[in-house]
C-alpha cells in the first residue's frame, strides 16, 4: 500500500477556491458568497490513498466535486497526470473523465433503478468506446468477480441488491474504464457497520492488486486511519493539517484535529475518554462570512489574541507534516503544540 | 465503571419488556418482526439496543411507545412501566403516557420537528396537555428547559422555527421536548447519527447530565459500538428480531460471546495512537441481515455465522448464562452454563 513515491503526483490541486453566490447584491450591497472551498492545496500520489476529513460544511465534498470538474472552480488549478484540467471543456474533458471516476456516498440514488446491473457497469465502456462488445462483456464479468459479485447477478436490477452489494456495483462501475484516480465521497457512511468492513477491505484489495490511487472523502476518523496513506483535515473550506498517516495519527498537532479525534467515541475509550474529552462548544461558523484570522478561533480551546488578528498559514513544521496554527512550533524534532496530541485518544495530559 | 454497576443491580426495574412479539400481517402471510424480546431498564440506567438495520431495534422502541405502524401489532408480551402493562392500554390511556412518562427522540431532528410551528409551540404542547399549564406558565417553563439543554439565548430561540436552527440545536430542541414533562423513560433512536462527531459529543454530555439530574432511564438505539461504550451501562444485542446477547457493557465489550456480537465489535476500525504499518484486513461478517421472510426456524444468524452447527438451523437457543449478568442465546454456550 505504501509504495515508494516516485515522480510527479497523479493529482495536484493548488490554491483551489470554490465560491458560490447565494443572494444577489442589491444597490450598494455585496452579494452573499459561500466560501465553500477557500484556498486548498494537496497532492495525490500514485498508488496511494489521500483522505480528506472534516465535518459537514468543511468543504470536503465540494473539493472532491471540483477535482471531478463537477463544481464551478472560482480560482486555483487542478493538474491531473501533468495536464491542467482546471478550465478544460467539452470532448477533451470527457476524455479525461475516463481516467477519473467517482464513487458516491448513497448507493441507492447513484444507480439507475431501470438499468440492469451488468449494463450499469458496461455503460462507461460504451460511452468511452472501449473494446468490442465481446471484450466489454468479458471486462464486465471480470469486474463482477473483482468486486465480489456473481456473474449471474448482472441481470438483476439495483433494487434487488443489498446496500453493500450496491456499493460494490458502484465500485465496479468506477473501475470499468481503468481510471487512474477514483474519488470516493463517503463511500461507507450510508452502509451498516458490518457491511462497512466489507467495502473497506474491497477498496484496499483493489489498491494492493492494481495499484489504484484513491481520493477518499470522509468524516469518520477511524475509517480514515484504516484506509488512508496521507491525510488532510479541513475546517470551513481550508486545510488545517496535512501529513502522512503515521505522522498524523501518532501525533495530531492542530487543535482542531486533536479535538475532532477526541470527539470520536471508541470501544476501548468508553466513559473515560468521554470524561477527558476536549469539549468544543457550538457549531462551525457559517461559510458565508468566515471569521477573519484563524477560522477555528471561535471554538478553539487554546485561542489567543493573535489567532483573531492574523490568519495562520499552512506551513511545514516537520518534514511532510503541515499545520495551519500560529502556536505549533518545531525545533528540530521537538514540536510544541497548543493541545497535547495524546488527548485525541482520551489520554489525560501529563502534568509538566 | 464500578459505580454504574450498582445502578444496574437495582432491584426494581422501571421498564420491563417481557417476551414481546410483534408481527406484521401482509399479503405474503404473517411476518414475525420481533420474537420474544425481553429486557429491563432501571431508573438512572442507560441500556443500549445494538444491531444492524433490520434487526428490530427501532421496532422495539416503537412497540414500547405503542406506535407500531399498521398492519403491525403486538402479538404477545408485556411492556411494564412501573408495574402497569402498557401493551394493554387503550389509545386514550396511551396518549397520556406518551411524551409524559415515556418520551422518544428520533434520529433525524429535521423531520421529527414540525416545520410550521415554532420551537416554543412544540415544547409547550406536552406541558399544556399533560400538566395543564397555562400559556404563560408553559412558555416560562419552556424557556427554562431550553436553557437546561444549553441553547444560547433561549428567550429568542423559543420563537424561531426548526429551519432556523442548526442540526445540533434541533436535536437539543428534540431533547427539550422529550424531557419537558420529566419522563421516567427516554427512548433515543440513533439520536446522533445525523450529527457531526463534535456535536455528537455535546449531545451525549447533555443526555448524561440530564440523566444524572433527573434519574431518567434511557433506552438508546445505536449501531456505533463506540457510543455504546461511552453511554451505556448495559447492552442488549439484537439480531433478526431477537435478543441474542445481553449483559453489562464492560462484559459485552471485553468478552463478547455471541458470534454476531464478536463480529460487530471486531469489524469496526478503531482510532489507534500507534498506527501500524501493516494493516490487516478488517474481519468481515459475510452476507447481510435476512429479511423477515427469510428468517425461518432456528437461529436467524445461522447463515452468516462462521461457527454454525446443524442444531442452529433447527431451534433458536435459549439464553445461557455465561457471566454474572451476561446471557447469550447461542448453542455454543450450551455446555458452559
Amino acid at each position: 500500500m505504501s509504495s515508494v513515491q516516485t515522480g510527479a503526483p497523479l493529482l495536484s490541486v493548488r490554491d483551489l477556491k470554490v465560491h458560490f453566490r447565494v443572494k444577489r447584491g442589491g444597490w450598494g450591497k455585496e452579494p452573499a458568497v459561500v466560501h465553500a472551498v477557500d484556498g486548498v492545496s494537496f497532492d495525490v500520489q500514485r498508488g496511494r490513498t489521500m483522505a480528506i476529513v472534516g465535518e459537514s460544511g468543511s468543504g470536503k465534498t465540494t473539493t472532491a466535486l471540483s477535482v471531478m470538474r463537477l463544481a464551478p472552480i472560482t480560482q486555483g488549478s487542478i493538474h491531473f497526470n501533468g495536464v491542467d484540467i482546471t478550465a478544460m471543456e467539452g470532448e477533451a474533458l470527457r476524455k479525461q473523465r475516463r481516467h477519473l471516476q467517482l464513487v458516491f456516498q448513497d448507493p441507492y440514488s447513484s444507480l439507475n433503478p431501470r438499468q440492469r446491473a451488468g449494463d450499469i457497469v458496461r455503460t462507461p465502456l460504451i460511452l468511452m468506446g472501449i473494446g468490442t462488445p465481446a471484450e466489454q462483456k468479458e471486462k464486465v464479468n471480470e469486474l463482477f468477480r473483482l468486486v465480489g459479485l456473481r456473474e449471474e447477478q448482472q441481470l438483476l436490477f439495483p433494487h434487488q441488491f443489498s446496500g453493500g452489494q450496491r456499493q460494490r456495483l458502484n465500485v465496479a462501475r468506477a473501475l470499468a474504464t481503468d481510471p487512474q484516480l477514483i474519488v470516493c465521497d463517503e463511500p461507507v457512511s450510508a452502509l451498516d457497520i458490518a457491511i462497512r468492513a466489507q467495502i473497506l477491505n474491497l477498496l484496499r484489495r483493489i489498491q494492493r492488486e492494481r495499484g489504484q490511487s484513491f481520493l477518499f472523502i470522509s468524516h469518520d476518523m477511524a475509517v480514515v486511519e484504516h484506509i488512508c496513506d496521507d491525510i488532510a483535515v479541513m475546517y470551513l473550506g481550508q486545510v488545517v493539517e496535512q501529513a502522512s498517516r503515521e505522522a498524523f495519527f501518532s501525533r495530531p498537532l492542530h487543535p482542531y484535529s486533536v479535538a475532532l479525534m477526541s470527539a470520536v467515541p471508541t470501544v476501548s475509550g468508553g466513559r473515560e475518554k468521554a470524561a477527558n474529552r476536549i469539549k468544543l462548544t457550538g457549531d462551525p461558523p457559517s461559510p458565508i462570512n468566515p471569521p477573519y484570522g484563524c477560522r477555528f478561533a471561535g471554538r478553539c480551546p487554546a485561542v489567543q489574541d493573535l489567532c483573531r488578528q492574523e490568519p495562520p498559514r499552512l506551513r511545514e513544521v516537520l518534514p511532510g507534516h503541515k499545520v495551519a496554527c500560529h502556536f505549533v512550533a518545531a525545533d528540530g524534532n521537538d514540536v510544541k503544540a497548543p493541545l497535547d496530541g495524546r488527548q485525541a485518544f482520551g489520554i489525560k495530559e501529563q502534568a509538566a | 465503571m464500578s459505580g454504574m454497576n450498582s445502578v444496574a443491580a437495582a432491584p426494581e426495574p422501571l421498564l420491563r419488556v417481557d417476551r414481546l412479539s410483534v408481527e406484521f400481517a401482509g399479503r405474503k402471510g404473517v411476518a414475525p418482526v420481533l420474537n420474544d424480546v425481553s429486557f429491563e431498564v432501571a431508573a438512572g440506567e442507560t441500556v443500549c439496543l445494538v444491531g444492524e438495520s433490520g434487526c428490530g431495534k427501532s421496532m422495539t422502541a416503537l412497540a414500547i411507545m405503542r406506535l407500531i405502524p399498521e398492519p403491525g401489532r403486538i402479538n404477545t408480551g408485556v411492556i411494564q412501566l412501573r408495574g402497569a402493562d402498557l401493551a394493554k392500554y387503550s389509545v386514550p390511556e396511551m396518549r397520556r403516557i406518551r411524551g409524559n412518562k415515556i418520551s422518544m427522540i428520533f434520529q433525524e431532528p429535521m423531520t421529527a420537528l414540525n416545520p410550521v410551528y415554532t420551537v416554543g409551540d412544540q415544547i409547550c404542547e406536552p406541558l399544556r396537555l399533560h400538566q395543564g399549564l397555562s400559556r404563560e406558565e408553559a412558555r416560562t417553563r419552556a424557556i427554562d428547559i431550553l436553557r437546561s439543554v444549553e441553547i444560547p439565548a433561549p428567550e429568542r430561540r423559543i420563537d424561531e422555527y426548526p429551519h432556523q436552527l442548526s442540526g445540533g440545536m434541533r436535536q437539543r430542541v428534540m431533547i427539550a421536548m422529550a424531557l419537558a414533562c420529566d419522563p421516567d423513560v427516554l427512548i433515543a433512536d440513533e439520536p446522533t447519527t445525523a450529527l457531526d462527531v463534535t456535536v455528537q459529543a455535546q449531545i451525549f454530555d447533555l443526555l448524561r447530565a440530564q440523566q444524572q439530574r433527573r434519574g431518567t432511564a434511557i433506552v438508546m438505539i445505536t449501531h456505533d459500538m463506540g457510543a455504546v461504550s461511552e453511554m451505556s451501562d448495559r447492552v442488549v444485542v439484537m439480531y433478526g428480531g431477537r435478543v441474542v446477547e445481553e449483559g453489562l457493557t464492560s462484559e459485552i465489550l471485553e468478552s463478547p460471546k455471541h458470534p454476531y456480537t464478536v463480529g460487530l465489535i471486531a469489524c469496526l476500525p478503531e482510532l489507534d495512537p500507534a498506527p501500524s504499518l501493516d494493516r490487516p484486513d478488517l474481519p468481515e461478517i459475510p452476507g447481510v441481515v435476512p429479511s423477515v421472510w427469510q428468517r425461518g426456524v432456528g437461529c436467524p444468524f445461522a447463515d452468516r455465522c462462521t461457527r454454525v452447527m446443524p442444531k442452529c438451523r433447527q431451534d433458536f437457543p435459549p439464553a445461557f448464562q455465561t457471566g454474572p449478568t451476561q446471557k447469550v442465546s447461542c448453542w455454543l454456550y450450551e455446555e458452559q452454563s
